[in-house]
């Protein structure tokens, strides 16, 4: 949606009509970015935009037109809908239940619906992956939660070979409408066993669909539209936004509310240079933006939404507008999500680049615990604004990266 | 509760001046303040647990009087306390602990790994195909026991005929059943067919008792454009969703938690129906079997467990396999009822089967069935089983113990079959499954449109994409691609 940027408002300026207008426009705009996905080019907004000044935390004092969610609250709200709305769905994972959800997703779920419809289950992730799979054969829509996809290894030959390739080996027999979510990639301070990004471990699997979303809307809608899709989907969240806030629009409120899969979001427009991101570093890109911004650099922010369906012609059209790619992500740099839209954009739009693709990723270590040398294993937006500013200023001639 | 008991001595004796009730938490500090023998102080820092020395029964008496509940309050005279446990407190015989009441017991016994004697196997016919005197069994009609013994003679006949056919080299791989008829056959003429079967690989019987044909069975093999599987699999990984039966999934005991979600999902929707699934010997020894077994007994959904125990997990033996009483004892451990059944007479574990799936709806319980029996084939086609195992073993079991000629001998009985019956019923099928064979072979394989629907419900455009590259590559270089395949 339109306003789900990462940087949050700063307080509207006493006569700014333009903040007004935005406010109360908010539904316009809303309509056009259903439709197109590419709303906000009116120059005014970018103006706008210029003007404001990062806040570190979610946002505050927003106009009273607009309703603010977190993305906690979002996957919650997403769950109960969907359960109300179809008697066949039903959660299923460790502590979702009387703990209210590990990270407390499923709050209030088990007391609305019921322990038949919330399960806690024992400590056996291959046990109910292939419990709620059985289910779905048989006509249930499981949503199983992984406390963090790191433990979802436990179960993955389930998620790929029981649910993945169910219905390609059934002849179309038997289709699994289940969905695996829960927290990806890292958190804070939380070491090697709990931080490792899956989105290229299941984004290379025929059958599955992996969903990225971001901020509260991008939740809200890819969740039921992941609960309603007869395929297998792979959700995956991030504990670290779990807590942020984004504005909702009051279609994104509504219980009907659905996002396409397979749709990447342009989050802000831009002609110099495209940054592709998923998750958290969707925050991080357009932070860089912002600093970019003021060295005279127009970045480009794709919100990728979708790992599996990759939007792969949204992200060429982006590069063939802007002639260079950054590709962001957290996860180890070795077969990465960069590395797949890296040889998306070589195979259909080689012709358009003016500067090699630069990829930011994880370093290639199992991530570390000392608070100092996780942040040096993580992307940080100063690593996001140098990648840019190489793509920018950098010949076609390679050169050795240097950070 | 022993605190009640404990809390009614205190009260009764809150009267006395010799008592210092302190409310403080801390034992140790109103403890050692307090003007009890000096000596027991080294012992009172030290849980009672940990107390090495043997206390006395009146001592532990104390300890428990104090620690036990948590109170704290101080005696003044250790004999006077004494004095009144000796007749007064009660020790814990049990204690109700997360998980239910247990009795305490000073002896320390280790229960051994296995029991003396092996849990009974239960049998019907013996081996000249008689019913046993007293036998629990269910009388079954004519009708379904010519049904079942053509069904098992069927299944013998295909399995032979399909090896060969493997041997040939007209089929790339097969699986026979040898030596485990009954089992596919009595177990599933015991349901109904809105029961879910979740089969391992060595259960076509069960699918051909519910309709498949030779002639289905006949496209799986060769992977034409009539299999119901669209030619995606290897041969003898049927599924039929009209038969309610789960496409066979190489993974080994996959099929055990999915049985058990499936189950979930028929208890929720109140049907009147079970699910069963099968596993050898050797797939009881995965993750997969605890976490279903476990799982299937928490959440209590009607689910039978049939282990066919035939001894053999490809050359691995049970001996190497498992410890234990096999695998029937396990059932208990989880809370499941259980029943060890000879795998090789039909009218057993027919009954088993008929009473199982009867306990799992009615009580919505799992149950486990483990059936004694032989692989008296090879593991597959892949295997020579000779070389791991004396012949004269398999020879034995083959001939001496073989279910189906078992079960012919108490039709033959009953009077309700003869030689010639089963000469006719064998030239019978021998001709249909060679009739259907030849036209298996000559059908052509799946369509080139086949290789990339199902993927999702929906073929996104990167597949519509791949497939109209393939069809153009395939149309400029004809000679590079195979002629039998529709385009």
């Amino acid at each position: 949606m339109s306003h789900c940027i990462a940087s949050p408002l700063q307080t509207p300026v006493a006569g700014d009509r333009k903040i007004v207008t935005f406010g109360s426009n908010m539904l316009g705009i809303v309509r056009q970015s259903v439709n197109g996905a590419r709303s906000l080019s009116s120059q005014g907004f970018g103006d706008y935009m210029m003007r404001l000044r990062p806040v570190a935390s979610a946002m505050r004092r927003y106009s009273s037109a607009t309703k603010e969610m977190t993305v906690r609250d979002a996957l919650n709200s997403a769950l109960d809908e969907e359960m109300a709305a179809d008697p066949n769905v039903f959660v299923m994972g460790e502590e979702v239940g009387e703990y209210q959800g590990a990270y407390k997703i499923t709050k209030g779920l088990l007391d609305k619906y019921g322990p038949e419809r919330v399960l806690d289950t024992p400590i056996t992730e291959a046990g109910f992956a292939g419990i709620g799979v059985g289910a779905a054969y048989h006509g249930l829509r499981p949503v199983i939660e992984f406390m963090t996809f790191n433990f979802s290894m436990q179960a993955i030959d389930h998620v790929i070979n029981s649910a993945a390739k169910s219905n390609y080996m059934s002849a179309g027999q038997i289709n699994v409408p289940i969905v695996f979510r829960g927290p990806n990639g890292p958190a804070a301070g939380v070491g090697a066993q709990h931080s490792q990004c899956y989105g290229a471990w299941y984004g290379s699997v025929p059958g599955l669909k992996v969903l990225v979303p971001y901020s509260s809307e991008d939740a809200r809608g890819l969740l039921k539209a992941a609960i309603r899709d007869p395929d297998p989907v792979v959700f995956l969240e991030n504990e670290l936004l779990y807590g942020e806030s984004f504005p909702v629009s009051a279609e994104a409120l509504d219980s009907s509310f659905c996002l396409p899969i397979g749709k990447a979001k342009i989050e802000r427009e831009g002609k110099d240079v495209t940054i592709t991101a998923f998750s958290k570093m969707v925050g991080y890109a357009l932070k860089a933006a912002e600093i970019l911004e003021k060295d005279g650099i127009n970045a480009e922010v794709i919100n990728l939404r979708s790992i599996r369906p990759l939007d792969r012609a949204t992200i060429n059209a982006s590069v063939r507008k802007t002639n260079r790619l950054v590709t962001v992500e957290e996860g180890f740099p070795q077969h990465g999500i960069g590395a797949e839209i890296c040889a998306s954009v070589v195979e259909d739009s080689f012709g358009y680049l003016d500067a090699p693709v630069e990829r930011i990723a994880g370093a290639d270590v199992p991530t570390p615990y000392a608070a100092n040398l996780e942040r040096m294993a993580f992307p940080q937006i100063e690593d996001i604004v140098r990648a840019a500013k190489r793509a920018c200023y950098r010949s076609a001639v390679p050169l050795a990266a240097t950070a | 509760m022993a605190t009640s008991k404990s809390t009614k001595f205190i009260f009764r004796n809150l009267k006395s001046t010799k008592f210092l009730i302190s409310r403080s938490i801390n034992h140790k500090s109103s403890l050692t303040n307090s003007l009890f023998p000096r000596h027991l102080l080294h012992t009172i820092s030290l849980p009672p647990l940990l107390n090495q020395t043997k206390p006395s029964v009146a001592y532990s008496g104390w300890f428990q009087a104090v620690y036990g509940g948590r109170r704290s309050h101080t005696a003044t005279s250790f004999s006077d306390y004494v004095d009144q446990l000796c007749t007064e407190a009660p020790l814990q015989q049990e204690l109700n602990f997360p998980g239910g009441k247990v009795k305490f017991t000073p002896k320390r016994i280790f229960t051994p790994g296995s029991n003396e004697e092996r849990i009974n196997c239960y049998r019907v016919l013996n081996e000249n195909g008689e019913v046993i005197v007293d036998s629990d069994s269910l009388k079954i009609s004519k009708e379904l026991a010519v049904k079942m013994y053509t069904n098992m003679v069927t299944l013998q006949v295909m399995d032979t005929i399909f090896y060969e056919a493997q041997r040939q080299g007209r089929v790339s791989f097969y699986l026979t059943t040898i030596g485990e008829e009954a089992i596919n056959i009595a177990s599933a003429a015991a349901l109904s067919d809105n029961d879910f079967i979740f089969p391992q690989y060595r259960e076509p019987g069960v699918l051909l008792w519910r309709g498949f044909t030779l002639q289905e069975f006949a496209n799986q093999l060769f992977g034409n454009k009539y299999d119901q599987g669209k030619g995606r699999q290897m041969p003898i990984h049927y599924g039929s969703k009209k038969h309610n039966y789960v496409t066979v999934s190489s993974t080994v005991a996959t099929q055990i938690p999915h049985a058990v979600g499936a189950a979930y999902s028929m208890k929720m929707q109140k049907q009147d129906s079970c699910t069963i699934t099968y596993f050898g010997d050797g797939g009881s020894s995965t993750g997969d079997f605890h976490a279903g077994l476990n799982f299937a007994a928490v959440m209590e959904v009607p689910v039978i467990f049939f282990c066919r125990n035939n001894g053999w997990a490809i050359s691995t033996p049970i001996s190497d396999q498992l410890r234990g009483d096999g695998i029937v004892v396990r059932g208990n451990a989880y809370g499941i009822p259980s029943i060890r059944v000879d795998g090789n007479d039909a009218l057993a574990v027919y009954s088993a089967v008929y009473e199982a799936r009867k306990l799992a709806i009615e009580k919505q319980t799992p149950v486990l069935i483990e059936a004694l029996t032989y692989r008296a084939g090879h593991h597959s086609t892949s295997d020579d089983s000779t070389k791991y195992r004396p012949v004269d073993e398999i020879e034995w079991w083959r001939e001496d113990q073989n279910p189906v000629k078992r079960f012919r001998k108490w039709i033959e009985n009953e009077g309700w079959w003869s030689d010639q019956v089963e000469s006719e019923h064998r030239s019978s099928i021998r001709k249909q499954l060679s009739h259907a064979i030849q036209a298996a072979e000559r059908v052509e394989k799946p369509p080139v449109a086949d290789m990339f629907n199902d993927v999702y419900d929906v073929p996104p455009k990167n597949l519509n994409e791949q497939e109209l590259l393939l069809r153009e590559n395939i149309k400029k270089h004809a000679r590079d691609y195979p002629s039998n395949a529709a385009v």
